[in-house]
């Protein structure tokens, strides 16, 4: 049965067509749409390296089928940044040593940016390293990818406070 | 992953009268998607029901119960005013499972039906009773150990994951469901099936049968004020409980009214005694009060493989979580929900 679906990826309307309704949102941004900065760890949920945002909220890529995600929006790592300008999360992982091999990277940031969306943590690395818990990093950069969320945290907090005065 | 035909019906009607024996229901995919990738299911039908009109939504129903939709997602019911005033218990222990990333695709309706995490049931070729009837169980006398101490059979060890069901079992929760003949409600504490000689029927769900929402009681607020989960595991965060214990206390002038315990990976269902819940009613809490009910809720308690060290474990679990209900429920919700360790105990990479 083919099956097609609409995505706005990354702030663009595309309309794809399925031939398999097994294909996970994971492999579809991968292996047919060219975009591999999302990465697969596990494929099984377990590592978080293939996180991106639907509809704003942060989930595994690899456990969602592409077929059920008609009419979402999706975005990557490669959505976040306005041209050169990188967004205030990647900024600060940069900064602050926030990963080694880089391989779970892109999952972490779009957890990251997830996490800060859902304006619980706040700045406390107690509840930042808690929510940040289903993205694991194998280079053990824990304590620069806290300090990171941190520093974006209160980098974006000032860029609203900025923005709405 | 075995193909499947993909089914997005539009009414629960539609979505029930789609089903076959070989269907599968998929809500967020978090546990059903997984074990097709492992092999360990293989739907030939798959009915995605997250189209369902109505589902997501949380309500306060006439006698000022909760009525949450099946399709509610894990996080989105966590952070519900509602369930926090109601069920702050409840709250803790969804934020005590898997990762933020889960929460939000798991939902309600496939929190209830999560599969074991028993490795010889997600594993498609080791034998297991619970996949392949008759098949034999490979998970006994094997490298598992985080098997049943409650409640196993010679056919079956294996433990029911669930955080968010044990803290439901304790306030009574209700289970509404949609079937080929029509709808009936079921209590989450029959729910979940202990395994006997028949181990692949986990639920109490008749074939073809959907939930469709959960219903807390009025009476669950009535414990608000002094309820706690706690979930001891083998990291701070994400990941599956070694054992868990929900307690809740009413409570009148410092004495206990009324108390509520149920226990959690001990059993293929939250463990409840209600002889066990009978010593807290008009007691004064004390620590011999609390080991003397920690001793009638694990009565007849039996390790399968090695698991001797959960007996002991439920016994101070049990013990810790009624000294923390009693203390009463906090204002906001710990930064580690449901964890054992303060924030000071663990902050060393502050």
């Amino acid at each position: 049965m083919p099956l097609s679906i609409r995505l706005t990826l990354n702030g663009t309307p595309r309309d794809i067509a399925l031939d398999d309704p097994r294909v996970t949102l994971l492999d579809l941004l991968r292996e047919r749409l060219a975009l591999p900065g999302t990465k697969k760890g596990c494929d099984r949920g377990q590592c978080g390296a293939c996180t991106v945002l639907v509809n704003g909220r942060r989930v595994n890529s690899c456990l969602a089928l592409a077929a059920t995600l008609d009419g979402a929006e999706v975005t990557t790592i490669e959505g976040l940044a306005q041209q050169d300008d990188l967004h205030p999360v990647q900024a600060a992982f940069i900064e602050n040593d926030g990963f080694q091999c880089g391989y779970c990277t892109p999952g972490q940031i779009m957890s990251a940016v997830g996490l800060i969306l859902e304006g619980e943590a706040g700045d406390d690395p107690e509840r930042i390293r808690e929510g940040m818990s289903g993205n694991l990093c194998r280079c053990a950069a824990y304590h620069g990818i806290t300090r990171a969320v941190q520093e974006a945290t209160r980098r974006m907090d000032n860029q609203r406070q900025g923005d709405a005065a | 992953m075995k193909n499947f035909e993909f089914l997005q019906p539009l009414s629960a009607a539609d979505a029930v009268a789609a089903w076959t024996p070989d269907a599968a229901y998929l809500g967020g995919g978090t546990n059903l998607v997984d074990l097709m990738k492992t092999g360990a299911m293989g739907p030939d039908r798959v009915i995605d029901i997250t189209r369902l009109p109505d589902l997501d939504r949380i309500e306060t129903t006439e006698d000022g119960g909760l009525r949450i939709g099946a399709l509610v997602r894990n996080s989105d019911l966590a952070r519900d005013p509602d369930l926090l005033r109601a069920a702050p218990m409840v709250a803790e222990a969804l934020l005590a499972g898997a990762s933020g990333q889960l929460r939000n695709a798991a939902t309600v309706g496939g929190n209830l039906m999560q599969h074991t995490r028993c490795p010889y049931f997600m594993d498609a070729d080791a034998a297991c009773n619970r996949r392949v009837p008759g098949s034999g169980c490979d998970a006994r006398g094997g490298a598992w150990e985080n098997s049943a101490i409650l409640g196993q059979s010679a056919a079956c060890i294996a433990t029911n994951p669930s955080d968010f069901c044990v803290p439901l079992a304790a306030l009574g929760a209700l289970v509404d469901v949609e079937g080929p003949s029509g709808g009936r409600t079921v209590a989450l504490e029959a729910f979940h099936k202990l395994p006997g000689d028949t181990p692949e029927a986990e639920t109490a769900l008749e074939p073809g049968e959907l939930v469709v929402a959960l219903r807390l009681p009025a009476e669950a607020a009535s414990f608000a004020g002094h309820s706690r989960y706690l979930k001891v595991r083998e990291r701070t965060s994400y990941a599956f409980a070694l054992v868990s214990a929900a307690a809740a206390l009413r409570m009148d002038g410092g004495r206990i009214t009324e108390g509520r315990l149920a226990l959690g990976s001990v059993a293929a269902r939250p463990w409840r005694i209600a002889e066990a819940d009978a010593l807290l009613a008009g007691a004064m809490p004390d620590d011999a009060l609390f080991a003397r009910v920690a001793e009638r809720l694990l009565e007849g308690a039996e390790p399968s493989n090695d698991t001797g060290w959960k007996i002991d474990l439920a016994r101070r679990t049990v013990i810790r979580a009624l000294q923390m209900a009693a203390a009463g429920t906090p204002d906001r919700l710990p930064p580690l929900p449901a964890s054992p360790f303060g924030p000071s105990e663990v902050a060393v990479h502050a």
